[in-house]
């Protein structure tokens, strides 16, 4: 794009500047997202943004049950994809023009609340009902900020087939990591380009889980300190890189050109840790679709999965911000869950209202998920969470690539992220 | 200074000042023309969007980025004076120094793509072989394709265990290598996908450079007995040298904002990423995913600056080279 433009228009000097100029769009903030308007005869038109088209009916026919109760507030659907999502966002809310209502997750809840782009929730809140984890993750000084709509949480998948070949159990919740490690080693045929696993270099569904389960943090719970240099996180970074050096996992660069979870549909993987939301795209692909199931993560030192979820949340620039917030209330009700849950995509936050989708794909043992919500741990985040899940890309690649020892890697780590982290405080 | 192939007068933007003010041209003396005020106002009004379009999406930016570059960047608007702090990080930033190193390794690897692009521009400049225009078409098509689509196809290419390049290196017995994950290889197999894109766009300038060039010198220097090789030496590459500067110029500048392959091709758990990631790149990276936008401002008009200075460079060594005649 930016080389490009560049050669295109190379007639004039001026287009030395190319790379500014994407700056510099940015600056000049050509957005165009629309805010709210309200309408005569205190008619209110509310806009709630949001970036996953397959939830779209979902969410239309919830703005419509409410519509049905509140004759005079209208609900006005904005779908921005997810890789603009956030930038888009940003804008807006700089310049006073982001959505009444809108989506936010885990990473970027801080920045922008802390920034105070968003307006607390107001009145009676009863967060009984979602995971106590998930409600954790929306408070920020004290304040919720917005109430769970889904969640998610990382499971054991496997492909019973490659079990069955290898004359393996399949795997329980009675494993542990050594049981996991020595199913790998005996479901690894290197003729065939089986692997028992993938180690899979991203936090969510990689790392944070084991660093979790030998009993480690990522970030203290004061927001001030990175774990990575604690013993039980270089433990749970070490879990996965032993994987790699025994060869049990394809090898950081293998799995950069052919993502692990296009291995596990083509059956070169025996265990791959996922989501819950890869029941959608592992119950549509014609292999996984009958041949794989899932279970609850093998224990380290403890139990523990990452859990991480979206909330809804309100703008506080919003021009109705009063019923803004009921709607985004209303987004968290029962009802509200219900409808959602009907759909299947996604697992809905409220308490009780989660069968529907663990009905959504009957062949996988989808109650798994659900069965690790007492044990589970939220996303770490901050307030810039992005600044050091880059540095993870960068210095924790080198571990899982045998460059750098893992314990050095973590100490890199660990170091680099407590100046982000200090940083944020300013 | 005479502009390279294709460039608009210097002069032809400022029209404004008065035609009193004008110098008249020192070798032939011009009679001062006497420029109606009818006539002054149409050239304003033709030359208006152009100027406006210019001063407004690329001059008034670059001097805003120039700002920033001096503040700290609420990732919500706002800034805060900061003074040269976002300066002083970036000489402390070891990856802008990794970033400046790949940056100039694209930029020379895509210097090889010139010598590639005289070769084939002078093949396919004759006219009536069979299959020119196809070829030249063909040569052309990358140029046209759009970048994004071009390095997600590369990509695949390169794949270490479905990609056809393997496929068709194991034939002569190669092994298996991960060419866009493994550091060793990442920056060159980028940079190939980008002399590949461009070589078409420079083949077309140097063609037009080559046909200008009057038959009746290959006639005089055929009499002469020279060969065909020496013809191309002694006639073309000279008197090409002007086509040939611009495509330089303009390929080192593009060079040097390599992004979209990098981004696209290699990607940000890849293990060669820091083999690969160039100055611009980076810049994406602090302002779009680290919200560090005063620091990316900054980053933004050191390379503007290295870009003017190396191109400075060239428009003062040209002298020595380019023959225009």
């Amino acid at each position: 794009m930016v080389t490009r433009s560049g050669r295109r228009a190379g007639t004039r000097l001026a287009t030395l500047a190319v790379g500014v100029a994407v700056a510099a769009t940015l600056l000049l903030g050509a957005c165009s997202s629309s805010g709210s308007s309200s309408g005569s005869g205190g008619k209110v038109t509310l806009s709630y943004g949001l970036w996953d088209k397959n939830q779209v009916p979902a969410m239309k026919r919830i703005a419509a049950a409410y519509h049905a109760t509140h004759r005079n507030v209208t609900v006005n659907v904005q779908l921005t994809p997810y890789d603009d999502y956030f930038t888009k966002l940003q804008t807006a809310a700089g310049g006073g023009e982001a959505p009444d209502v809108f989506w936010m997750n885990g990473p970027n809840f801080q920045l922008y609340a802390s920034n105070g782009v968003l307006a607390p929730l107001t009145g009676t809140l009863d967060t009984k009902p979602y995971p106590a984890s998930l409600v954790k993750l929306y408070q920020l000084d004290g304040k919720q900020y917005g109430l769970p709509k889904d969640f998610d949480t990382v499971g054991l998948w496997y492909d019973k087939k490659l079990f069955d070949a290898a004359h393996v159990k399949y795997p329980d919740a009675s494993w542990t990591w050594p049981t996991f490690v020595d199913a790998a080693r005996k479901l690894t045929v290197p003729a065939k380009g089986q692997y028992g696993t993938a180690a899979l270099l991203t936090g969510q569904e990689g790392m944070y889980n084991t660093i979790f389960q030998a009993g480690g943090y990522v970030v203290s719970p004061d927001g001030k300190h990175s774990g990575y240099g604690t013993p039980q996180a270089i433990q749970g970074l070490k879990f996965w890189t032993d994987l790699i050096q025994q060869k049990l996992s394809p090898g950081q660069q293998q799995m950069t050109d052919t993502a692990p979870y296009q291995m596990f549909e083509a059956g070169k993987i025996a265990m791959y840790w996922g989501g819950s939301w890869d029941a959608v795209e592992f119950g549509n692909n014609p292999l996984t679709k009958t041949q794989a199931d899932v279970t609850v993560l093998p224990q380290g030192a403890k139990r523990a999965t990452v859990i991480h979820g979206l909330a809804n949340v309100v703008f506080n620039r919003s021009k109705h911000k009063a019923q803004a917030i009921d709607f985004a209330k209303f987004l968290g009700s029962k009802q509200a869950a219900q409808i959602e849950g009907s759909t299947g995509t996604v697992i809905p936050a409220y308490a009780g209202t989660q069968q529907a989708w663990i009905k959504s794909h009957p062949q996988f043992h989808l109650q798994s998920f659900l069965d690790e919500l007492p044990y589970a741990q939220p996303l770490p985040v901050s307030a810039n969470t992005a600044a050091w899940n880059t540095l993870e890309a960068d210095i924790l690649t080198k571990a899982w690539t045998g460059s750098t020892p893992v314990d050095q890697a973590a100490n890199n780590q660990a170091q680099k992220m407590d100046g982000v982290l200090a940083k944020e405080g300013k | 200074m005479p502009g390279p192939v294709g460039t608009a007068p210097r002069h032809a933007v400022a029209v404004s000042p008065p035609p009193a003010t004008e110098a008249p041209a020192p070798a032939r003396p011009r009679r001062r023309r006497r420029y109606r005020p009818a006539a002054l106002g149409w050239a304003a009004f033709f030359l208006a969007p152009t100027t406006l379009g210019l001063g407004f999406f690329y001059m008034w930016p670059v001097v805003q980025t120039v700002y920033f570059s001096f503040t700290k960047w609420g990732p919500f608007g706002g800034h805060q004076w900061t003074g040269l702090d976002n300066y002083r990080a970036i000489v402390r930033d070891e990856t802008v120094l990794s970033a400046l190193r790949n940056t100039v390794y694209f930029t020379l690897l895509g210097l090889a793509g010139i010598p590639i692009s005289i070769v084939l521009a002078a093949l396919l400049a004759r006219k009536g072989r069979r299959g020119v225009t196809a070829y030249r078409a063909l040569l052309f098509l990358p140029v046209v394709t759009m970048p994004a689509a071009v390095a997600i196809v590369w990509r695949w290419l390169y794949n270490g265990d479905y990609g056809l390049v393997n496929e068709l290196l194991s034939h002569v017995g190669a092994h298996r290598t991960y060419w866009v994950s493994d550091p060793n290889t990442a920056l060159v197999a980028v940079a190939l996908v980008g002399i590949w894109t461009t070589v078409g766009y420079n083949m077309v300038i140097l063609m037009a450079g080559m046909e200008a060039i009057p038959r009746h010198y290959y006639e005089a220097a055929e009499m002469d007995g020279a060969t065909g090789v020496r013809q191309f030496f002694a006639i073309t590459v000279p008197l090409i040298s002007p086509s040939l500067f611009f495509v330089t110029v303009l390929s080192i500048i593009g060079s040097l904002q390599t992004f979209d392959l990098v981004y696209v091709m290699i990607g940000r758990t890849n293990p060669a990423l820091p083999q690969t990631r160039t100055v611009v790149y980076l810049f994406y990276q602090k302002a779009f995913i680290e919200n560090d936008r005063g620091y990316a401002a900054a980053l933004a008009f050191l390379l503007l600056l290295l870009i003017v200075i190396v191109t400075a460079a060239q428009f003062r060594l040209q002298k020595r080279w380019v023959h225009y005649e």
